[in-house]
């Protein structure tokens, strides 16, 4: 049932991909059909995560790979808050392509089947795991909306005359969202972190190269928040950075299966 | 019943003539009333690139005449010119022009919004009836719904509104945005109060002459300025807009990197609409700074109509799609009278047909006499349903007439009158 579910939502997120490809060239029933592509396909994931969640013996996505799939849904949940809008659909069309790579790759991976027995506590993976994969998501929708700022900014720059062709979201509120969805998605990770170090002392064991680089991802996260909101940077510098912490949210989840999972 | 359209444009009458059958609302409806006499219907549609007059009557060939008649008295003395300019469509030709125009398709900007307020100005001073009532709520329909289906009245037709355009792509919603006004020409005020209309407030208007400073300043409720005070307010205002004479720059670079760092990093969209420019080009280089100077908003004007003509082609199938609309209501109309004779007809029957079993009905008590005249009536509406259903979608296909007339036959409709 649950592999069953995999391909609806894949297939609706891959159909939003092509639409919202279609709405840059003729904006209007494509984006609908985007939209309704990543509303279908977000239902159908969720309820492939509901089935998982239900069968399984303990934290459904303790792999690598189905932690995979709980992160794709979190992207396109947060994506979904306000994405959908008209003039947002410029970042679906970043969003939405890595939702559904991801989300193929995580059924290669197994990541989209109900697995066995954990290593760890439920409660613990729920805390850890959904804490950090829930700030990720955050940070991966901050790095779209930087992205998008970037490249309005670099139009408006280059003083492009079709500059107002594509609807997209007005500077000021993209850089605004980027700050708030960061401000939101730090507590989070800070608490997932807080948790891990817990049980890593009730263990005994020591820092891994992989915790250094998800403690480097809070400190530019943190100097995201503080440059901005308290010394008053803005524009391409914040957006800069929005993209550093995303690198190493990157370089987080790829290193995952090499140090947690090996 | 017919319905024509007598009238001219842009597109074919100079301005001397359109201004002499111009009309304002009220004589508008007083011609409206005057051509809709009698058992017609009439709308005349009026705006600085055409005068129109929508005529729908029995009669459409002397509607046609009167419609020219009040046109040539219009434009009095110049009549004879009307001969070459006016134009006269008829039924579905005349719907699709008028779904057009309130789509903007027939402007001289493609998509342009004010079309659609006239036409419903027209309409609501208008001497209408079914056909025109019908007509006239379709076409604003099909202006709502090109502006909304298409992106064809999305992006801006000035250098003034490209301006406050690109200050929302830069702000977003622009209320509460202030802007600083350079300069107290005409050019620059046609700027500053295209910004204003999107919310932004003129904080402070600077000129080299303080009372024209004052002059405009007072009109938008600014603070008047000297041009040695632009420094200061550079900290503090979003937008500023220059158009002075100045043969020189008015604000250097320097200046503005100066205010940046009390900034604390709020953009500035800055619009230079002099010749020559009053804005150091080199501003456009700080961060956060955007600077568009005559050239670069010309541009993206250029470039916006041509968007504008791409998307009239997607609005044109729209307008297409609601004239066949438009002719199938009229042909199912045509079918009414012979589907009300038919029901009649019906009715009459079955009515008769109680009337002689009456005798025979006399034993029933009220509630079984009810029952029979609800199941008669109800076989009667049963028997014409699906003929009615037939024939109203057949009157939308050129056999349409051929089906009425075969009704007409079939059940002998009318001829008690003959």
């Amino acid at each position: 049932m649950a592999e069953l579910l995999f391909w609806p939502a894949f297939l609706a997120y891959s159909e939003a991909v092509l639409a919202y490809a279609g709405n840059v060239r003729t904006p209007g029933l494509a984006g609908r059909l985007a939209t309704w592509g990543v509303r279908l396909g977000w239902l159908a994931q969720t309820g492939l995560l509901a089935v998982q969640a239900v069968r399984a013996d303990g934290f459904p996505w303790s792999t690598w790979a189905g932690s995979l799939n709980l992160f794709v849904w979190l992207v396109v949940t947060a994506y979904l808050i306000w994405g959908c809008r008209p003039r947002y659909r410029l970042l679906g069309l970043a969003v939405m392509p890595l939702a559904a790579a991801l989300l193929l790759t995580s059924r290669l991976g197994g990541g989209t089947s109900v697995g066995g027995r954990p290593r760890y506590s439920d409660l613990f993976l729920a805390l850890h795991v959904g804490l950090v994969l829930a700030a990720f998501a955050g940070f991966t929708l901050a790095a779209g909306l930087a992205a998008l700022y970037l490249w309005q900014e670099r139009g408006l720059k280059r003083r492009r005359a079709s500059v107002l062709r594509v609807r997209a979201p007005a500077l000021a509120t993209l850089e605004t969202l980027t700050g708030r969805t960061i401000a939101v998605a730090l507590p989070a990770l800070t608490l997932g972190i807080v948790v891990g170090l817990v049980r890593l002392r009730e263990e005994g064991g020591g820092l891994d190269a992989l915790m250094v680089v998800t403690l480097l991802t809070w400190l530019v996260y943190g100097a995201y928040l503080l440059l901005r909101y308290e010394l008053g940077w803005r524009g391409r510098r914040t957006a800069y950075l929005a993209l550093v912490g995303f690198l190493l949210v990157i370089t987080v989840r790829l290193g995952l299966p090499l140090t947690h999972f090996s | 019943m017919g319905l024509v359209l007598v009238g001219l444009s842009h597109h074919v009458a100079p301005v001397e003539l359109r201004e002499r059958v111009a009309l304002d609302p009220e004589r508008a409806g007083a011609l409206a009333a005057a051509l809709g006499e009698g058992r017609a219907e009439a709308v005349c549609l009026s705006t600085c690139n055409r005068t129109e007059l929508y005529v729908a009557a029995e009669d459409a060939i002397g509607a046609e005449s009167r419609a020219v008649e009040a046109l040539r008295e219009l434009a009095a003395e110049a009549a004879a010119e009307l001969g070459a300019v006016v134009y006269r469509l008829h039924d579905e030709a005349a719907a699709l022009h008028l779904f057009r125009v309130a789509a903007g398709l027939d402007s001289m900007v493609p998509g342009e919004g004010e079309i659609l307020g006239q036409v419903r100005s027209a309409f609501e001073v208008g001497s209408t009836g079914p056909v025109l009532d019908r007509l006239f709520r379709q076409a604003l329909h099909v202006g709502k719904k090109v502006r909304s289906e298409t992106a064809i009245a999305e992006s801006p037709a000035s250098v003034s509104s490209a301006a406050a355009a690109l200050a929302q792509q830069v702000f977003g919603a622009l209320d509460g945005r202030e802007v600083l006004l350079i300069g107290a020409g005409k050019t620059g005020e046609l700027a500053a109060r295209s910004l204003a209309s999107r919310g932004a407030r003129i904080a402070a208007v600077a000129s080299r002459t303080p009372e024209r400073a004052r002059a405009v300043a007072e009109r938008f409720g600014a603070q008047a300025i000297t041009l040695d005070e632009v420094s200061r307010q550079l900290a503090t205002v979003d937008v500023l807009v220059s158009a002075t004479g100045a043969p020189g720059l008015v604000v250097s670079a320097g200046q503005v990197a100066g205010a940046l760092a009390r900034r604390r990093g709020r953009p500035l969209f800055a619009i230079d609409i002099a010749v020559p420019r009053d804005l150091d080009p080199a501003i456009h280089d700080l961060e956060g700074c955007y600077l568009y100077d005559i050239d670069d908003l010309e541009a993206v004007v250029a470039e916006s109509l041509s968007g504008r003509r791409r998307e009239a082609t997607r609005a044109e199938t729209l307008a297409l799609e609601e004239a066949e609309r438009f002719r199938e209501w009229r042909s199912s109309r045509e079918v009414v009278p012979a589907i009300a004779s038919l029901r009649a007809r019906a009715e009459e029957i079955r009515r008769s047909e109680l009337a002689r079993a009456d005798a025979r009905l006399e034993r029933l008590t009220d509630n079984e006499r009810r029952a029979v005249e609800s199941v008669t009536a109800q076989i009667v509406a049963k028997l014409l349903h699906l003929p009615t259903v037939r024939v109203k979608q057949a009157a939308a296909t050129p056999a349409g007439a051929v089906y009425v007339d075969a009704l007409e036959h079939l059940f002998g409709l009318g001829e008690e009158e003959r």
